[in-house]
């Protein structure tokens, strides 16, 4: 059976105030789907529901068919999960507290090590095993954190903006490890639309506890991000002006704008010109053109969509 | 493309309950406050030893028994050492996971809250049994010394009620901290309750108003001094107070005292776990 995520009508109040109403959304197959909204919007809250730390006002949430708050234990079973920023008992090992993840996820013993120096591993923490995480930064604990998350096995993966607080290269690591989570269904919370782009085929939009789209990435960008394409063109050189108003120029690009003195982004409209013929051009225009980076319309889509924050 | 399958086992509620002790009582055992712990009782029992040894109290030793030595000693601390435990070990124990977040890496696993729940309360109940272990061994110690030989089976009656008052009073602190979110306020208010509000309050509805303090946990604990008081203290005392009325005073019995400590530990043992089970990680 695919693994799913289903919520049906789900919904949440903190007295007066609605933080979620009424979330239709059914994630179904291994894939990675990205959760997108403003501050405030209820992915947090959302994520809570499907992992037993609050309940629910009113509706359901499942995890491979099994509703959370009937039977947590059976539903979690194969899920595993990164809410918010948690904290390690600080006396113990990141080894000791993943040791106590494996038991209670039911890990064979024989394997417990091997699967622990595997998931410190990828997030690049064994040195640190065994000391106590006390000490640690706090993009330290979140290492540990994402490595918990690969202990098991699981077959949906919940994350909550796992990269917040690592440094940049740890960020990329991320992404890493979740673009080789194949074969899994990751439901993903996250601000950073570029890893979004980079690692999920899917997004879910939430605002004012509402859900907005749910569909690829491609379709939102379509629909949403006005039809335009973006692309970003390193060059080896400072770029000029005579070619920064020749690109301007060319029929169909509907925007330019420097992001520094080597990088430029060029809009454009998909129908009058291909992103081919973009490239042909310029590589053509003999200016030191080196690098053609095609930027998502994720952004734009969002922003079409979102219209204000808070 | 199938992913090679990984074994799990399905893990019971009671393997889970030994798993969350296991780690607990590491944690417990590691940090500083087992050890904070440790040197109370080893300042309050090495001060009894040295003002024993410095002064002789005429009532502890000479001319005393051993039955005395012990009610002065044991008897008047263990109360104290156990209230102090469970503030130590009990006290945060659940409002902890909330404020500190542990909570946010060990409930979103396959385990069901209260295994989480009973687990915590037992590694608390290791960790305060090792603590007035350690005091009772040195009290023993003490009192073998000035009276070789002289073991009365009282005192061995007094450490087991002082356990199931430990008991009892871990359940109690565990009710608080799973009411309160904030550390300090669970930590505060289930001392200050053991401490002074349960005796203030008894006081008051005893002598003022004569009734036994039945609801009190602390008037059941009065079984751990007053065992080792042969004969066994009046059940009832009333001193006359002026000419129309008189103060009463009360000791519960043996099985009074064990019955209302055997509710409390039930009783706060359900509610505390349904609080727990309730509870939101919300900020
Ligand atoms: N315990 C609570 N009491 C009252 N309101 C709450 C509580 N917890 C969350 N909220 C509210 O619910 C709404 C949704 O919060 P949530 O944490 O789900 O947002 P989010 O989408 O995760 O935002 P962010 O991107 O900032 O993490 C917010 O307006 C928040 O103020
Ligand atoms: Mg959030």
């Amino acid at each position: 059976m695919a693994p799913s995520l289903e919520a049906a009508g789900l919904t949440k109040r903190f007295g007066e105030f609605t933080a979620l109403s009424g979330l239709n959304l059914k994630i179904q197959g291994t894939k990675c789907v990205g959760f997108l909204g403003p501050n405030g919007a209820g992915k947090t809250t959302t994520m809570k529901m499907f992992t037993g730390l609050i309940s629910a006002t009113s509706g359901t949430a499942l995890i491979n068919g099994v509703d959370v708050s009937r039977d947590k234990k059976a539903a979690l079973a194969s899920c595993s999960t990164l809410i918010e920023t948690p904290e390690i008992y600080p006396s113990l090992t990141p080894k000791e507290a993943l040791s106590m993840l494996c038991e209670i996820r039911g890990v064979p013993a024989t394997e417990r090590s091997k699967r622990i120096d595997e998931a410190l591993g990828r997030v690049k923490m064994q040195e640190w095993e065994g000391r106590k995480v006390g000490s640690f930064s706090k993009g330290m604990k979140q290492r540990v954190n994402v490595a918990s998350t690969l202990l098991s096995d699981p077959d949906v993966i919940i994350l909550d903006e796992p990269s917040v607080g690592l440094d940049p290269r740890g960020m990329s690591e991320v992404r890493d490890i979740v673009r080789s989570l194949g074969n899994r269904l990751v439901f993903m919370s996250s601000h950073l639309l570029a890893e979004v782009t980079e690692v999920c085929q899917e997004v879910a939009l939430i605002d004012h506890g509402k859900l907005i789209v749910y569909d690829s990435i491609e379709n939102v960008t379509a629909k949403f991000a006005g039809g335009s394409g973006a692309v970003k063109i390193g060059f080896s050189r400072a770029v000029d002006i005579q070619t920064g108003t020749a690109i301007s120029k060319l029929d169909g690009v509907t925007s330019f704008s420097r992001v520094n003195d080597r990088h430029v982004l060029v809009k454009f409209d998909p129908k009058v010109l291909s992103q081919e013929k973009l490239f042909e051009t310029i590589a053509g225009m003999k200016a030191g053109a080196q690098t053609f980076e095609s930027e998502s319309g994720l952004e734009d889509a969002y922003l079409s969509l979102i219209k204000e924050t808070l | 493309m199938a992913r090679p399958a990984h074994p799990r086992a399905r893990v019971s509620t009671l393997a889970h309950i030994g798993i969350i002790t296991k780690y607990n009582f590491l944690n417990y055992f590691r940090a500083r406050r087992f050890y904070v712990m440790l040197a109370i009782v080893a300042l309050i029992s090495g001060l009894f030893t040295f003002l024993v040894a410095y002064y002789q109290p005429p009532g502890l030793v000479g001319a005393g028994d051993a039955l005395s030595f012990y009610k002065g000693g044991w008897g008047n601390f263990a109360t104290f050492v156990v209230v102090l435990s469970t503030a130590f070990f009990g006290g945060d124990a659940i409002s902890g996971e909330f404020q500190n977040r542990t909570g946010y890496f060990l409930v979103p696993n396959p385990i069901r809250r209260s295994a989480i729940y009973v687990g915590k309360w037992l590694a608390a109940m290791a960790a305060s049994s090792i603590i007035l272990a350690v005091f009772a061994l040195i009290m023993i110690a003490n009192g073998l010394y000035y009276y070789p030989g002289d073991f009365p089976s009282e005192l061995l009656q007094s450490i087991a009620f002082a356990w199931v008052y430990l008991a009892a009073a871990l359940s109690l602190m565990f009710t608080f901290s799973s009411l309160f979110k904030s550390t300090s306020v669970s930590i505060l208010m289930g001392v200050i309750l053991l401490l002074f509000v349960f005796n203030f309050v008894d006081l008051i509805i005893s002598s003022v108003a004569g009734y036994e303090p039945v609801y009190s946990i602390t008037y059941a604990a009065g079984i751990i001094p007053n065992v080792l008081t042969v004969p066994f203290p009046a059940h009832v005392t009333s001193i006359p107070a002026g000419a129309r009325f008189e103060l009463k005073s009360f000791n519960a019995t043996i099985p009074e005292g064990l019955a209302i400590l055997g509710i409390y530990f039930v009783v706060m043992a359900v509610v505390g776990l349904w609080l727990f089970q309730r509870k939101e990680f919300s900020a």
